[in-house]
């Protein structure tokens, strides 16, 4: 039983760090939010040199061979920066499907890419009507002698406008929410049929909606066994929990520090409000708050690659419920703590505030948790 | 990192389990599983089979006599204890007045007391609070006089648990009332036998009795059951709060009380049906599952901390303090509204066991209404919650 | 004790909701519906409805031209004008401005200031806060400086709602410093066009433009705009504090968004069902309504124990706060309810900007900016902690 780093993690976890302190100020931030991509190249290419792109694939593909604790390293940091680059929609969960689910072929052909920074996926798996349910899926896949055609739409795809390949769950056999019957397609962004509108999210992010209208791929498309998707899809979707856990960490030790700095500086009434008790306690259960998501999100990313299935969901599930209630803390009260100032676009704790709740709308809220834990 | 316990830590585990199992009193297990009070004896008992085995004193070193436990295995220690079923001990034996006499007792002292606190065969308590010192401790009236070898101390302690079943009391009294309040402070110990001393029951809101208030008249202390200096108490007070806030026992109490509330709720019906599986109160049970998960994790990280050197992180102590008080509170008022109507029946004379009036409801009545009353201190006593907020707000935040 | 409504009063509610049903402009009704932001010329239009039908100015005495409303009247059309779809207006004139100038005003600002108010021909803000002057409004420091007939005034005033669409401001400035803070303090009316003062937009998190900051650089005032005396400005804000408060509840627009949310769990999926059948969820949503009906019947209560003679005392704090509470509580469950199509969040789009394709249902932009503008409510207009302080010192006696 342990939580401490190894010299090699704690390298790490002070490259990035520093990469963020250099980076990531809130203006250069806004800056890149508000550009057409909404990233930057430049900082993609850093991450690639850096070997983040990587951090999760095994050396033979081009990667580092990191554990989660690695992502969980470099999630957190992000989460203290508010990255945009798409490094969960292309690394954790592109890249999860491909690492956990795909071919040999489609590895060494994926992994690599992703790695050296040249190619970006996202995973199109939320449709209009699924909310959190992962096996509510409409879109269908229909074999065409040795192809499948694809039709439906896809909702609220992280990173679809910056990918170049997109794994997209569709259906290839029984009922919607049926387990069985789901399978995932790597498809080209510019494949016939396939659109993407996409658009800026709350947080500052880029999502879109994925429109299919007869997509036709290969069998050599198919990622992972047909009808198999399900458990693939719901341990890269694990994997998504314990990176966004981290990073939820990252930006709620980021809101602290800025509020309580906020609570020593402002002054009303003749003194710094932090004088005040009532505030005071405030800040103490924002600190509470943020380290028991702490210890969650460790516990997350120790593990996530648990070979039992129910209790990896079952751990995962627990971390996403304390996530979602530490973030909404920190969230709500960084900003009345800060009242008037945290309410603006021009201040930085509204942003954080504004990720950490998209983080819990994010692979299930509280209660979709709560309740898969409960029924675990 | 890695959550995974050592191949020699879980055999640990194991021996503990079966050891607790073998050793347990029936009764007394009994007693515990449904709510009664245990008396002055049954803890005596329990406290004395810890003894045999070495492991009454498992915060001590190993030369002064403790088991020479690892953190880790001091943690799954008191975790399989309390999931074993035992009751909580007096400890404040061996959580109070050992450290302290190991620490700054004379040697004398050292051989009066410790040996029996070994054995269990004497039994301490604790004399901090008094009426108008609460959560402001070292606003302490309790007056101790020098005359000649003795003291001579005068005024009452309050909330002193299980000082009906103890022998001895290691309290705060004050030898001078000038200066800062924390500096006249001074460690007496005291023969609760000696002449003047009265102790009135207090019984609580959950029927029980666990605490007390002592009255002492013109009580005389020999010089030599001063611990440190005069005016040094508030300094050892301080030492001692480290080591107590260090005990995440509190957490394994807890898990075993869900354990229990779940099987309360296996047993209780609703529309026919089992209330467990009753929608909202499973997610209701899943939620305390969850917190309690988070907080046993975060004890272990203040655990591999240690077992790391690092400093002891005050707030995280203060943390687990305050977070356990919260759950466990949650976790009682979800075994009261298991019970619905049955919530209600409360005769505190049985509560004490040996009534012999035909009982009422389910067996696990006690652990209903009195237990969610019982646990509303949890975030009073050992400084409220309120005031571990105030020391996080203070130490940790610099607020 | 009788919670029913007169046959009069349940008849006036008919009335009130017909009329909104046929006069509240479609293109407003469905921004309002959407959460799309609404232009000045929107809330301008509403207002100039309301005021041809006189039931803009709900809390003047009918001599000074309001619409004569007993309480339960008010309430009724406030809830009627909520429940029908209708925006908020930009109530400074008549929540601020009318009673001062009633009560304070000479006679030749009341002859020119009242009449606009009450067409809607000119739209006023509050200037209050300041960068430095927000739960401790007392220390404001924007100063005024007599220079024969004008007072010179310099500074800056902060979170002035609807600043940009407004003409005029009600101003709390600093005209001298005083021993005391709330000492110095005065009223003056302050025409927004006048030179050298500037109003840079403040945009919130949610991506609308609400908010506003003024900088005033040597702004001529005349001394004829000084409402009261030099100094009564701190009295003349606690007067209209005390005015205030008697203002209707704002619990009916809390009502409006409890039965969006309601549509919204109809029409939302889980599971294949429809959201506000899934128990979790569902719960919640009982969990709000039984709420907001404590909330309904204590705003009430409070109502109808006050009377001209008898304002509205610190208990309105306890309305105050829970109804930041209430307004929070029902955004976040929209926001919960939309699942993944909280997400996406184009400004342009919000702003009825874009003509991209509609991305999400049409109440999108119900889901996140609704929940991030809400946030706001237990700040603005004294924040929830300052309420509970008012509560502690001047109900509890603590």
């Amino acid at each position: 039983m342990d939580f401490e780093y190894s010299d090699d993690q704690s390298l790490l976890k002070d490259s990035v760090d520093r990469f963020i302190q250099n980076n990531y100020g809130f203006e250069q931030r806004r800056k890149l939010v508000a550009t057409d991509e909404g990233y930057s190249d430049k900082n993609w290419s850093q991450f690639a040199e850096l070997g983040w792109l990587g951090m999760p694939f095994p050396e033979q593909y081009g990667g580092f061979g990191g554990t989660p604790v690695e992502t969980m390293i470099v999630m957190e940091a992000f989460g203290t920066g508010l990255v945009a680059e798409p490094y969960l929609p292309t690394v954790v969960l592109g890249g999860g499907a491909i690492l956990h689910g795909g071919s040999e072929e489609q590895k060494q052909a994926i992994l690599p890419a992703v790695a050296e920074g040249k190619l970006k996926l996202a995973l199109a798996f939320a449709e209009r009507q699924s909310r959190y349910n992962l096996a509510d899926v409409e879109t269908s896949a229909k074999k065409d002698g040795g192809s499948y055609v694809l039709n439906g739409m896809k909702g609220v795809v992280f990173g679809a406008p910056s990918a170049d390949k997109i794994i997209v769950v569709a259906r290839t056999s029984g009922q919607s929410r049926d387990a069985d019957g789901i399978s995932l397609f790597l498809v080209d962004k510019d494949a016939q049929g396939l659109r993407v509108r996409g658009y800026p999210t709350a947080d500052g992010l880029r999502a879109g909606e994925v429109y299919l209208d007869n997509v036709k791929v290969g069998a050599d498309a198919l990622v992972g066994e047909e009808g198999k998707g399900l458990p693939l899809l719901e341990k890269v979707i694990d994997h998504g929990i314990a990176a966004i856990s981290a990073e939820a960490v990252g930006a709620m030790k980021a809101l602290n520090d800025m509020t309580l700095e906020y609570l020593k500086t402002r002054e009303q009434f003749g003194q710094p409000i932090g004088r005040f008790q009532v505030l005071q306690h405030r800040m103490v259960d924002m600190f509470i708050a943020h380290e028991e998501a702490k210890s969650m999100a460790m516990m997350a990313a120790m593990r996530v690659d648990e070979a039992d299935e129910t209790e990896r969901k079952k751990a995962m599930s627990a971390a996403k419920v304390q996530i979602g209630k530490s973030a909404r803390y920190v969230g709500q009260q960084g900003i009345q703590l800060h009242g008037g100032i945290g309410m603006t676009d021009e201040y930085a704790a509204g942003h954080y505030f504004k990720r950490l709740t998209m983080i819990d709308r994010s692979f299930g809220d509280t209660d979709f948790h709560l309740k898969r834990f409960a029924d675990l | 990192m890695d959550l995974r316990f050592s191949p020699e830590e879980e055999a640990f585990r194991e021996k503990v389990r079966a050891w607790v199992r073998e050793k347990l009193p029936q009764d007394i297990r009994e007693k515990v599983d449904r709510g009664f009070e245990l008396s002055c004896d049954d803890l005596r008992r329990w406290m004395k089979i810890l003894s045999a085995e070495g492991w009454i004193a498992t915060n001590w070193d190993k030369k002064d006599g403790g088991p020479g436990f690892t953190a880790g295995q001091k943690y799954l220690f008191e975790d399989e204890l309390f999931l074993g079923g035992a009751p909580r001990t007096i400890h404040f034996g061996t959580r109070m007045v050992g450290p302290v006499l190991l620490a700054f007792g004379t040697e004398e002292q050292k051989r009066k007391y410790i040996p029996k606190i070994l054995t269990s065969e004497e039994i301490w308590s604790q004399g901090y609070s008094e009426p108008g010192s609460g959560s402001d401790l070292a606003s302490l009236k309790l007056s101790a006089v020098r005359d000649g070898d003795h003291y001579v101390v005068n005024g009452t302690k309050i909330w002193s648990s299980h000082a009906h079943c103890a022998d001895r009391m290691f309290a705060l009294t004050r030898t001078s009332t000038t200066g800062k309040k924390q500096e006249g402070i001074t460690c007496l110990l005291i023969d609760l036998k000696a002449p003047g001393v009265t102790i009135r029951p207090i019984i609580t809101i959950d029927g029980r009795h666990v605490f007390n208030q002592e009255f002492f008249d013109d009580v005389r202390v020999p010089v030599e059951d001063r611990v440190g200096e005069e005016g040094e108490g508030w300094r050892i007070a301080k030492y001692l709060l480290g080591h107590e806030r260090s005990n995440a026992s509190w957490i394994s109490i807890t898990k075993r009380t869900l354990v229990k509330t779940k099987e309360i709720a296996a047993e209780e019906r609703v529309s026919g049906g089992r209330l467990i599986d009753d929608e909202v109160f499973r997610h209701k049970i899943a939620d305390c599952e969850q917190e309690l998960q988070t907080l046993e994790l975060t004890a272990l990280r203040t655990l591999s901390a240690a077992a790391a050197d690092k400093p002891m992180d005050l707030g995280q102590a203060g943390l687990i303090k305050l977070r356990t008080a919260e759950v466990i509170k949650r976790v009682n008022e979800l075994s009261m509204e298991a019970g619905a109507y049955y919530a209600q029946p409360f005769e505190p004379q049985a509560i004490r066991g040996g009534w012999n009036e035909e009982p009422v409801g389910p067996d696990y009545l006690f652990r209903m209404a009195p237990d969610y009353f019982e646990a509303r201190a949890m975030s009073i006593a050992g400084g409220s919650n309120e005031i571990q907020k105030n020391i996080i707000a203070k130490g940790v935040l610099g607020l | 004790m009788d919670l029913r409504f007169t046959p009069e009063e349940q008849a006036f509610r008919k009335e009130v909701r017909e009329w909104v049903a046929a006069n509240l402009p479609r293109d407003i009704k469905e921004k309002v519906d959407r959460g799309i932001e609404l232009t000045c010329d929107d809330f301008s239009r509403w207002m100039r409805i309301l005021s041809e039908r006189g039931w803009i100015a709900t809390n003047w005495p009918k001599e000074a031209g309001g619409p004569g409303l007993n309480i339960a009247q008010k309430y009724i059309l406030e809830e009627e004008i909520f429940l029908g779809g209708a925006p908020r207006t930009v109530h400074f004139g008549t929540r601020m401005v009318g009673p001062v100038l009633l009560r304070y005003g000479t006679e030749e600002q009341k002859k020119k200031y009242l009449p606009k108010i009450l067409t809607s021909e000119e739209i006023w803000c509050q200037g209050y806060s300041e960068p430095g002057a927000g739960s401790d409004l007392a220390s404001l420091k924007t100063s005024a400086v007599r220079d024969g007939d004008h007072y010179v005034v310099n500074g800056t005033k902060i979170w002035t709602s609807y600043a940009h669409c407004a003409d005029r401001m009600f101003a709390l400035v600093r005209t001298s410093v005083e021993p005391k803070k709330q000492d110095g303090i005065t009223v003056l009316l302050i025409d927004l066009k006048l030179p050298g003062l500037t109003v840079r937009p403040i945009i919130t998190i949610d991506g609308r433009h609400h908010f506003n900051q003024e900088f005033f650089d040597n702004v001529r005032v005349p001394v004829e705009d000084r409402v009261g005396e030099e100094g009564q400005g701190w009295a003349i804000a606690k007067y209209l504090l005390g005015h205030e408060r008697s203002n209707g509840s704002g619990v009916s627009m809390i009502k409006w968004r409890a039965t969006k949310l309601r549509e919204m769990a109809s029409k939302e999926r889980a599971d294949g069902e429809r959201l506000e059948n899934e128990p979790a969820f569902r719960r919640k949503i009982a969990e709000l309504e039984s709420d907001l009906r404590a909330l309904e019947l204590t705003s009430l209560r409070v109502l109808a124990s006050a009377s001209a003679d008898k304002p509205i005392g610190p208990e309105a704090s306890v309305l105050k706060f829970r109804m930041a509470c209430m307004q929070q509580a029902v955004t976040e469950l929209m926001m919960e309810a939309g699942a993944y199509y909280a997400h996406p969040l184009d400004r342009e789009a919000l702003r009825g900007q874009s003509n991209a394709e509609q991305v999400g249902p049409d109440y999108q932009f119900r889901m996140a900016p609704e929940y991030f503008q809400m946030r706001g409510t237990s700040i603005a207009g004294g924040s929830n902690e300052i309420q509970k302080n008012i509560i502690a010192k001047r109900v509890l006696g603590l």
